[in-house]
C-alpha cells in the first residue's frame, strides 16, 4: 500500500532523512520508533505533504501512485490521514462543520452523494460516544481550548468518521494520561482491519502495550537501522537505543 | 495662565539687564537670523553649521505649530524668549546647600539621592561641594581607551566636524516638525556620542556627568552614533526637579545604529510640573528618533515621564535594516494639572523587523494624559511584527486618560497586535493591602509600581530605584 | 468654481414649492457645505480617505424610479418584511410592500411623512445629524429629497423586519442621491430595521445618506446596514443614534461592495442602563476602499458599549477603521469594549486602524484591541490533510475569522449572503448549530 524508497529529505538545508526505505501492506500495523531527532515526525509530515520539507531524492508510492506529485488534499482523498502530534487550533470553525465538510469532500471525490444530515448525525454520535466524548464538543471550534487529551481524542474521532486506508499517528500518545491513553488506543484498535494500514510514530514503548504492532522499525539518524516484530519494542524498552546504534555502526 | 507666567519670567530676565551688544554674553529676547549668527559665533562654529541653522530657521518660519495633540495651552510667543544665555558663573550659583530652596532638598531626601549629588542637581557650584574633576577624569580616560567619543555637541562640532556633519539631521531633518526646526536653528547644547565599530561602551553614559561640566540649555541637541557591532547604554535626565528658568524646552535626540549595533536610551524626566493650580511648569516639546540603519540593529527607548506641565514626546524608531528591532517602554505619570501627550512611532521599512511597545499611563488629580502611537508597516517589510500593550490607570474622577494608536499596515505578512485597557485603581486591591496594615498611600504606591513593573525592569538598576521613588513623590496627595 | 459650489448648482434646479422653513434649512446646509468644502487628507477624520472621486465627479439627481421586477430581484433579498424601495434615491411605489403593517407602526417615504405630519417629522429630522457633523451631512441637508421614515409606537413589537432598499442602477450618466432615514422607536418597542444598499453591475452613482435612530426608554432596535454597492459606486453614510434609559441598540455594519465607502456611526448613550453594540464586517477586494468611523459617547453613568469590527482585505483594497469611545466626566460605572481585527489576504492590501479611548471618569472598565494578521497556514494545512481543497480551506478560515461578528446576525438570509461573498459557494451551511439541535430533538422524540 505504502512504499517509501530511498527517501532523502532536507529541512532548512540540513538532511533529516538519509535514504529511508519502508513498505507497509494492507492490514498491517507498523510502529516507527527512535530517539528524538531521528526524523520520525519528518516522515509523516512528508507523507501528508507539509511545506518546508524538500525531497532531494527517492520516492513514495501509495497504492502504486506517486504520492509526491499529489496535493495535500488529494492525498487525504486518496485515503491517507495524519493524526497530528500537536493538533492545530482553528478558532471559529466548528468540529461538526469540519467533520461534515471533510466527509462530504471524500464522498464527492468518490462520485457519491453527499451524506444526508440524519445519517451523518447518527454516525458522528456513535463514534462520539465510542470515544467517550460529550455532544457539546461538536459545537466547539476545532481544538480551541481543548486539553491535550481532548485534542488527541479528536484526531481519532476524525479517523473513525473518515475511515482512511492509511492512518498515520504522530506521537499520538504524547500528553495523554493513562485513562485517555486507553480510550485513544481502543479507538485505534477499532480501526484495525484487513484492508487498512496503520503507521504509528512513537518515542515510547508505552503505547505499544495497548496497540500491538505487526512490525517495529528503529529509525536512527534518518535511516531505519533495525526492523523486527513487537519483541523489538520490548527490547528497546529494556535496553534503550544505544545497543541498536552500536550494532548498526558495527 | 502659563503664558503670563512665561511673560513674567521674560520680564524678569529682561530687567536683569540684557544688552543689545552682540559681543556680550546674552541676547535680548527675540529670534531672527542675527540671533542665530550670534549663537553660532559664540559657539565658535564653522560656516556650514551656521548655514545649517539658518536653513532650519527659514523652514521654521514657514511652519505652523502642531495642533493635533490632545493638549491645551496658550500660544507661545517665540519672540519673548531669550535664545542664548551664557552658563552661570560659579559666583552666581548658590554657594552651599543652605542657599537652596528647602522644599527642593526635601524632595531629594525622599528620593534618596546621595548628598553630594543633591548639590549638583540643585545647581550648587559643584567645585564647592566635591571634586567633580576627579570623577570627570576617571570616566573620560576609561572612554578614551575604548575609543568612545562622549562630549558636548558644541565641542563635537569643533573637534569632530566630519562625524557631526555626516549624521546631524540625518534622522530628524531640520524641517521635520515645528519644534525640531526651532531646535535646529537655535540649539545651544547637548551630548554627542560616537561608539566605534565593534566597541562595547565600557560604562553607561549619562548626561549627569556632562552636566557637571556645563549646564544644558533649553534647546538641547543630542546625537548618538553606534557603528557596526557597537553597543551603548545612555541615561538621560535627572531624578529631581531641575531648576530651569525657561518655560519652553524643545530638545532633539537623534540615534543612529549601524549593522548589529545596539543602543539603549533611558530617560527619567522630572522637569518642574507647575503648582497644584497649573501655574508655571515646563513645556516639554521633544523630538526623539532612532534610526536602525543597519541590519540586525536594535534601538530601545525607555522613559519615565513624571514632570513637565506639558509633555509632547514620541521617541520613535525607523526600522530600516533587515531584522532590526525597535522597543519602547514608557511610564507616564501625571498629577495636578499636568498634560501629557506621549507615545511612539515604529516605522517598519525593512524585512523581518520587530517592535515592542509597552506603555503605562497613570493619571491623577486633574491631569490629562494621552498615549499616541503609530505602527506603520511598509510594503517591503515582510514578516514585520509588532506587539503593543498600553494600559492606563486613573486615580480620582477629575483626570483623563486617552489612547490613540494608529496602525497603518501595508503588508499581508505583518502581524500587528494592539491591546489597551483603562481602569481605575482596584478598590479590592487597595482594601486588601490596607487590611494588612498598609497605609492607603503606600498601598497606592505599591499597586502603581506593580502596574509599571514591565517598564521599570527595562531601566538600568540605579535608575529603576529612583524611578520608583519618583513615582511615589509625584503621586503624593493623589488619594485621600 | 469650487467642487462644492458645483454640487450646489443642483439646488437651483428644484421647484420652489417647498415650505419656507424647509428651504431655509436647505440654504443653511448649502452655506455650511460651501464653507467647509470637501474634506481633504489634512482633516484628521479623512486622513486615509481621498474623496476627490466624489468631488470631481459629475452627478445629477434622478427623477424616476424605473426598475423592473427582474432587475430588482437580482438586487434585493428575499425577505418576509415590510419593504420600502428607493431607486437612485427616488421612491418606488411599485417595488415597495407595506401591506400588513401592524398597528402603531408607520413606515413611509419621507415626502409622504412630511406632507401628513411635517411638524413632528421636520422637528425630528436633523436633530441628531445637522449641518455641522461633516461636509457630507451638510451637503445632504442641502440636497436631500427623499428617504424613509419609520415610527414605532410605545410597546409595539414589530415581528417582521423593516426592510429599506436603496437600489443603484447602471445608468447612462452618473446619478447622486442624498437620502435620509429616520427611525423613531417608542418606549419598550422592539424592531429590526435593515438599510440595504445594492448596486447593479456597472452602476457608478454617488449615495450620501444620513440616518437618525432615536430610541426611547427601554426600546430595542437591531439596525442592519448591508452595503452591496457596485464596484464603481461611491457611498458616504452617516448614522446617528440617540439612546434613552435602558434602551438597547445593536448595529450590524456589513460592507461588501462599493468603490469608495465611508460610514460614520455615532451613538449617544444619554441615560442610565443604555447599551449599544457595534458589529462590523468589511470584506474588500480589487481596489475597493472602505472607511469606518465609529464613535460612542458615554454621556451618562451605567452605560455599556461593545464594539467588534472585523476587516478582510484582498488584492489592492484599502480599509480604514477608526473607533472612538468617549467617557464623559462623571459618567461612572461604564463598561466599554472595543475590538478591531483585520485579515490581510494580499501583499498589496492596506489597513489603517486607530481604536481610540478618551476617558474622563475613573470608575470605568474600558479596553480595546486591534490586531492585523494573516491566515494561519498551519490551519490551512490541517484542513487540507482532511481532504478539503485549498481554496475552500482558505475561505473557511476567512469565514471563521468573521465568525464572532457573523454569529451575532439574527437574519439567516443576511448570513448566507455574507458567507457567499466571503467564501464563495460552500459545500455546507457554515453554521451547523441547528443540525445538532435538530438531531438532539429527534433523539429525544
Amino acid at each position: 500500500m505504502l512504499e517509501v524508497k530511498d527517501l532523502h529529505v532536507t529541512v532548512e538545508g540540513s538532511e533529516i532523512l538519509k535514504g529511508l526505505n519502508l513498505t507497509v501492506n494492507p492490514g498491517e500495523v507498523h510502529a516507527l520508533m527512535g530517539p528524538n531527532g531521528a526524523g520520525k515526525s519528518t516522515l509523516s509530515a512528508v507523507i501528508a505533504g507539509k511545506d518546508g520539507y524538500e525531497v532531494t531524492s527517492g520516492e513514495i508510492l501509495f497504492e502504486g501512485k506517486n504520492l509526491l506529485e499529489m496535493e495535500i488534499e488529494e492525498r487525504a482523498l486518496a485515503g491517507i490521514l495524519l493524526g497530528f502530534q500537536y493538533p492545530v487550533e482553528i478558532p471559529g470553525v466548528k468540529n461538526i462543520y469540519l467533520l461534515k465538510a471533510a466527509l462530504n469532500a471524500q464522498r464527492v471525490a468518490r462520485g457519491e452523494e453527499e451524506i444526508p444530515a440524519p445519517e451523518f448525525m447518527k454516525l458522528v454520535r456513535e463514534q462520539l460516544s465510542f470515544m467517550k466524548m460529550d455532544g457539546s464538543f461538536l459545537q466547539r471550534a476545532v481544538n480551541e481550548g481543548f486539553s491535550g487529551g481532548e485534542k488527541k481524542r479528536n484526531e481519532i474521532l476524525q479517523m473513525l468518521v473518515l475511515q482512511p486506508k492509511l492512518a498515520m499517528l504522530d506521537e499520538i500518545d504524547s500528553g495523554l494520561d493513562i485513562d485517555a491513553m486507553k480510550v485513544v488506543a481502543e479507538g485505534i484498535n477499532s480501526l484495525r482491519n484487513a484492508d487498512r494500514a496503520i503507521l504509528m510514530v512513537t518515542h515510547y514503548q508505552r503505547l505499544l502495550e495497548h496497540i500491538v504492532p505487526d512490525r517495529v522499525h528503529v529509525l536512527v539518524d534518518g535511516r531505519i537501522v533495525k526492523s523486527g516484530d513487537k519483541e523489538l519494542a520490548n527490547e528497546l524498552e529494556a535496553r534503550g537505543y544505544e545497543w541498536v546504534l552500536e550494532e548498526s555502526a558495527a | 495662565m502659563a503664558s503670563q507666567e512665561m511673560e513674567e519670567l521674560v520680564q524678569r530676565e529682561y530687567t536683569q539687564g540684557f544688552v543689545t551688544d552682540i559681543e556680550s554674553d546674552t541676547v535680548p529676547p527675540g529670534l531672527d537670523e542675527n540671533t542665530i549668527a550670534f549663537i553660532s559665533n559664540k559657539k565658535g562654529e564653522p560656516e556650514w553649521m551656521l548655514e545649517w541653522r539658518l536653513e532650519a530657521y527659514r523652514q521654521w518660519l514657514t511652519m505652523t505649530t502642531p495642533s493635533w495633540a490632545h493638549l491645551d495651552y496658550p500660544p507661545i510667543d517665540y519672540q519673548a524668549i531669550s535664545y542664548y544665555s551664557a552658563p552661570k558663573k560659579q559666583e552666581d550659583k548658590p554657594q552651599s546647600l543652605d542657599e537652596v530652596d528647602p522644599k527642593l532638598l526635601e524632595t531629594y531626601e525622599k528620593l534618596g539621592i546621595p548628598l553630594h549629588e543633591r548639590a549638583a542637581l540643585a545647581g550648587v557650584a559643584v567645585d564647592a561641594v566635591f571634586d567633580s574633576v576627579s570623577v570627570t577624569t576617571t570616566f573620560k580616560e576609561k572612554l578614551a581607551e575604548a575609543g568612545v567619543i562622549f562630549c558636548s555637541i558644541s565641542e563635537a562640532i569643533r573637534e569632530y566636524p566630519e562625524l557631526v556633519r555626516q549624521y546631524l539631521g540625518s534622522v530628524v531633518p531640520q524641517g521635520d516638525n515645528y519644534f525640531a526646526a526651532l531646535n535646529s536653528a537655535v540649539f545651544t547644547d547637548g551630548s554627542f556620542v560616537y561608539v566605534p565599530e565593534g566597541v562595547e561602551c565600557p560604562m553607561e553614559l549619562s548626561t549627569y556627568f556632562r552636566i557637571n561640566a556645563a549646564n544644558t540649555g533649553q534647546f538641547e541637541r543630542t546625537l548618538i552614533v553606534c557603528d557596526k557591532r557597537a553597543q551603548v547604554s545612555y541615561l538621560e535626565g535627572c531624578t529631581a526637579p531641575q531648576r530651569d528658568e525657561n518655560q519652553l524646552h524643545a530638545a532633539v535626540v537623534e540615534l543612529v545604529a549601524l549593522e548589529d549595533a545596539n543602543i539603549k536610551y533611558s530617560t527619567v524626566q522630572n522637569w518642574y510640573p507647575g503648582d497644584e493650580d497649573g501655574k508655571g511648569g515646563i513645556y516639554n516639546f521633544v523630538t526623539k528618533r532612532g534610526d536602525c540603519r543597519g541590519d540586525r540593529s536594535k534601538i530601545s527607548w525607555t522613559q519615565v515621564e513624571t514632570g513637565s506641565a506639558i509633555t509632547w514626546k514620541y521617541p520613535s524608531c525607523m526600522l530600516r535594516g533587515k531584522d532590526s528591532v525597535g522597543e519602547f517602554y514608557s511610564v507616564a505619570v501625571t498629577n495636578g494639572r499636568q498634560q501629557a501627550d506621549t507615545g511612539t512611532k515604529m516605522i517598519h521599512i525593512g524585512e523581518g523587523t520587530r517592535s515592542t511597545i509597552i506603555s503605562k499611563g497613570i493619571a491623577a488629580g486633574r491631569s490629562d494624559q494621552a498615549y499616541r502611537g503609530l505602527v506603520k508597516v511598509g510594503p517591503r517589510a515582510k514578516n514585520a511584527r509588532n506587539f503593543t500593550q498600553c494600559d492606563s490607570l486613573l486615580i480620582g474622577d477629575r483626570c483623563g486618560a486617552h489612547t490613540f494608536p494608529y496602525q497603518e499596515i501595508g503588508n499581508s505578512s505583518a502581524t500587528v497586535e494592539h491591546e489597551a485597557t483603562t481602569s481605575k485603581i482596584g478598590e479590592d486591591q487597595l482594601f486588601y493591602c490596607q487590611s494588612r496594615g498598609i497605609s492607603e498611600e503606600d498601598a497606592v504606591n505599591m499597586i502603581v509600581n506593580g502596574f509599571c513593573k514591565d517598564v521599570f525592569q527595562e531601566l538600568p538598576m540605579e535608575f529603576a530605584v529612583e524611578a520608583e521613588a519618583l513615582l511615589n513623590v509625584t503621586l503624593e496627595g493623589a488619594v485621600g | 468654481m469650487s467642487a462644492a459650489h458645483a454640487f450646489l448648482q443642483r439646488l437651483g434646479e428644484r421647484a420652489d414649492d417647498e415650505p419656507t422653513w424647509v428651504a431655509a434649512r436647505r440654504q443653511a446646509g448649502a452655506a455650511r457645505f460651501e464653507a467647509l468644502g470637501f474634506p481633504t487628507k489634512r482633516d484628521e477624520a479623512w486622513k486615509y480617505t481621498d474623496v476627490r472621486r466624489i468631488a470631481e465627479g459629475e452627478f445629477t439627481l434622478a427623477d424616476d424610479a424605473e426598475l423592473d421586477e427582474a432587475r430588482f430581484a437580482a438586487l434585493g433579498m428575499p425577505l418576509d418584511a415590510h419593504r420600502l424601495v428607493f431607486v437612485d434615491g427616488v421612491f418606488s411605489t411599485a417595488l415597495s410592500d407595506l401591506t400588513d403593517l401592524p398597528d402603531g407602526v408607520s413606515v413611509e417615504p419621507l415626502t409622504t411623512a412630511m406632507r401628513t405630519n411635517h411638524e413632528a417629522i421636520g422637528g425630528a429630522i436633523g436633530r441628531l445629524a445637522g449641518v455641522d457633523f461633516s461636509p457630507f451631512t451638510a451637503l445632504n441637508v442641502a440636497l436631500s429629497e427623499e428617504g424613509a421614515v419609520v415610527r414605532i409606537g410605545q410597546g409595539v413589537v414589530v415581528e417582521k423586519p423593516i426592510y429599506v432598499v436603496f437600489a443603484s442602477r447602471a445608468n447612462e450618466s452618473a446619478r447622486m442621491s442624498h437620502p435620509r432615514v429616520l427611525v423613531m422607536a417608542g418606549a419598550r418597542s422592539q424592531s429590526t430595521v435593515i438599510e440595504h444598499y445594492a448596486g447593479e453591475a456597472g452602476a457608478a452613482n454617488f449615495t450620501n445618506v444620513v440616518s437618525e435612530v432615536m430610541l426611547e426608554r427601554g426600546a430595542i432596535v437591531d439596525h442592519y446596514k448591508l452595503q452591496e454597492a457596485s464596484s464603481e459606486d461611491l457611498h458616504v453614510a452617516s448614522i446617528h443614534v440617540e439612546q434613552g434609559r435602558d434602551s438597547r441598540f445593536t448595529s450590524f455594519n456589513l460592507n461588501l461592495g462599493g468603490a469608495l465607502v465611508r460610514t460614520d456611526l455615532v451613538t449617544d448613550l444619554n441615560a442610565q442602563g443604555a447599551e449599544t453594540n457595534y458589529n462590523g464586517l468589511f470584506f474588500v477586494q480589487g481596489r475597493q476602499h472602505v472607511d469606518n468611523h465609529t464613535l460612542v459617547n458615554h454621556n451618562a453613568p451605567n452605560t455599556f458599549s461593545n464594539e467588534n469590527y472585523k476587516g478582510i482585505l484582498n488584492d489592492r483594497a484599502r480599509g480604514v477603521f477608526n473607533g472612538k469611545v468617549i467617557v464623559k466626566r462623571d459618567s461612572q460605572q461604564i463598561e466599554a469594549y472595543q475590538n478591531n481585527a483585520n485579515l490581510l489576504l494580499s501583499d498589496r492590501a492596506e489597513i489603517d486602524t486607530k481604536p481610540e479611548l478618551e476617558i474622563y471618569a475613573d470608575d470605568v472598565k474600558c479596553s480595546h484591541g486591534a490586531t492585523t494578521g494573516q491566515l494561519d497556514e498551519e490551519a490551512v494545512f490541517a484542513l487540507r490533510t482532511r481532504g478539503i481543497d485549498e481554496q475552500m480551506a482558505r475561505g473557511l478560515l476567512t469565514l471563521a475569522f468573521a465568525g464572532e461578528v457573523m454569529d451575532q446576525v439574527r437574519l439567516p438570509v443576511i448570513t448566507e449572503r455574507v458567507e457567499r461573498a466571503v467564501a464563495g459557494k460552500l459545500p455546507e451551511r457554515f453554521n451547523l448549530a441547528d443540525l445538532v439541535e435538530v438531531s438532539d430533538a429527534l433523539e429525544e422524540a
